[in-house]
């Protein structure tokens, strides 16, 4: 009974979705439409980052190197596996959509491979070491890229078309992976793993005298993270005609941190309004670009004098909207 | 068979030597004393046993067979389980999430499991909710399981730590301090509890305690040590009248009292 609920859940969320995609496509500007998919995409990034950076409390300063790794792989085997199975299955429309969904899922494991390697050896440093760690190796990645000839080196990939890369990515696809990684990283957040990954941000060796396997716990969450911002590279190398090494530059690690710092670290819900948020803001300060990183550091300066836990600390949503209410009831029962 | 024994066991920081070749036996189904002066290394001997340390020499076992130099993990693995004398809770975590990390041997289900919520996986979850409930019910917290377990008055942060090590299901409990900063009436009811955890749930206990009342009434057996070196061993009342542990409190020099 209850996977035929969730079948029904899930059917429901995709008629909606595909409903206001449509509306969307008719109604809004060109240049509206892509801040949208862009705060989908932030939404992504930032629940994936908050899952080590808030939850498990390791700090990566290096997540654009795997949102290059997604974007990288999905853009390159998308490519090539969209006429295979246009050939196999007769309906361009079906196999397109397959092609790019099992490309972003290639993308997802690679870069979810890159952050084990990444990960195994530097998680046993602790604090700014491993932030360093991290930094490195983002642009390690990085410049791997802009050496790889078969993926366009500096010019960047483009895919095997004049046209560039298809434009695969909508409204529908952005946020049915949005809702998925939301729902699949609350619930591992509010389970066995979850608690034990908040209980190695709390306290390592409390967390290891209580049998807690530390290292494998912080690798695994660390390669899930990774391959979250994997997922939403592959949506962002399909939003547009191709990918550049310079689009998974440092400040777009920064612009993650950013996210989670605003929405308030270790808080699923806060990684969502800070996804969006920053998605918004990038936009508005779009004419003034270069001033972009002083204006983050001044945003981040007021929010650790105003509201130093974020915007909604290490809450849920829905944690701040009982509180709401049950104050509110509180004086009556007073009477 | 003893359940735990030290077998001339060394540590060296640096140029001090924390541990000389202290040796005893914990027999099973004890309730073990282990006191001296502060920096007498009671506190270095729980974190060789645990592996936070690895000893410099020496043996440890533990059910007969060596555990010294194993890591954390592994060592609460074995079912030995620890409370901290600074206390180490997860304090941002409520009370009940605090034990219930201890749980792993209740779970079984993988992290796919988790994330896509199983059936087996909300199993797991009633299984350790129960249990954890049960514990902290045996010490006394069951009124403030969703309670931030850093709002806690510290009496209950100590025996917080307590449910949370029993959560391992451990055969041994080794607990630092655990009477530290309570008044008469905790310490009464803690000597209560650490009881029933012998004799309803068949634990062996050791624990390092400078609140004397307490080692006497509890305590089967109590070993002294004082600069790292075992100075005394034997009941309470033996322990009390012996020359070198009145001489390692009172600040006298051996020599004087002999």
């Amino acid at each position: 009974m209850a996977l035929a609920r969730r079948f029904a859940v899930a059917f429901a969320i995709g008629l909606v979705l595909y409903g206001i995609g449509a509306w969307l496509q008719d109604g809004l500007i060109e240049y509206v439409q892509r801040i949208v998919l862009l705060a989908g995409i932030n939404v992504i990034l930032a629940v994936g980052l908050n899952l080590i950076n808030g939850t498990t409390g390791q700090f990566s300063i290096g997540h654009a190197g795997f949102m290059a790794v997604g974007a990288y792989g999905a853009a390159f085997f998308g490519v090539k596996l969209a006429p295979i199975l246009q050939r196999l299955l007769g309906v361009a429309a079906v196999a397109d959509a397959l092609a790019f969904n099992i490309a972003l899922l290639i993308g997802a494991v690679l870069a979810g491979i890159a952050g084990l390697l990444v990960g195994a050896p530097s998680l046993r440093l602790r604090g700014d070491y491993l932030a360093v760690v991290t930094l490195g190796f983002g642009e390690i990645i990085r410049i791997s890229f802009n050496n790889a000839k078969f993926l366009g080196a500096a010019t960047g990939y483009f895919g095997d078309s004049p046209a560039g890369l298809p434009a695969y990515t909508s409204f529908f696809w952005v946020y049915a992976w949005a809702i998925a990684i939301v729902i699949l990283i609350r619930n591992l957040t509010f389970s066995q793993t979850g608690r034990s990954l908040a209980a190695i941000r709390e306290d390592e060796v409390a967390a290891e005298a209580m049998a807690t396997p530390t290292t494998r716990l912080k690798v695994l969450a660390f390669s899930l993270s990774a391959a979250s911002a994997g997922i939403a590279g592959g949506l962002f190398a399909y939003m547009q005609s191709g990918i550049r090494p310079e689009d998974f530059r440092f400040d777009k690690s920064i612009d993650m941190i950013v996210m989670i710092i605003i929405g308030g670290l270790g808080s699923i819900s806060g990684a969502v309004v800070g996804g969006i948020f920053v998605a918004v803001t990038l936009e508005l300060m779009r004419d003034f670009q270069q001033y972009r990183l002083v204006l983050y550091a001044l945003l981040l300066i007021i929010i650790m004098l105003v509201r130093p836990e974020g915007l909604l600390g290490s809450r849920e949503l829905g944690d701040v909207i009982r509180a709401r209410l049950g104050r509110a009831k509180a004086p009556e029962a007073a009477k | 068979m003893s359940l735990l024994s030290l077998e001339k066991v060394d540590k060296i920081f640096g140029g001090l030597r924390a541990l000389k070749e202290v040796s005893f036996e914990v027999p099973k189904g004890a309730i073990f004393g282990l006191i001296g002066p502060n920096g007498a290394g009671k506190t270095t001997l729980f974190n060789v046993i645990t592996g936070v340390y690895t000893p410099d020499g020496g043996a440890i076992r533990f059910e007969g067979q060596s555990i010294g130099g194993e890591a954390p993990a592994h060592v609460a693995h074995r079912g030995i389980a620890r409370t901290f004398q600074n206390i180490r809770l997860f304090r941002a975590m409520t009370v009940e999430e605090n034990v219930m990390v201890a749980g792993h041997h209740l779970h079984q289900s993988s992290v796919l499991g988790a994330m896509l919520r199983t059936r087996a996986q909300a199993e797991d979850e009633a299984r350790l909710k129960k249990r954890a409930r049960e514990l902290l019910d045996v010490m006394g917290l069951g009124k403030h399981a969703s309670d931030v377990a850093g709002s806690l008055p510290y009496g209950s942060q100590r025996r917080l730590e307590i449910a949370r090590a029993l959560m391992l299901n451990p055969k041994l409990l080794l607990l630092d301090e655990p009477a530290a900063g309570m008044n008469s009436q905790e310490a009464a009811e803690l000597e209560r509890q650490i009881r029933f955890l012998r004799d309803e749930m068949g634990l062996t206990v050791v624990l390092v305690e400078h609140n004397m009342a307490v080692v006497m009434s509890v305590c089967e057996a109590v070993h002294v040590v004082d600069h790292g070196e075992t100075i005394a061993h034997g009941t309470p009342e033996h322990v009390k009248q012996h020359p070198a542990v009145l001489a390692a409190y009172l600040g006298k020099s051996t020599e004087e009292v002999a």
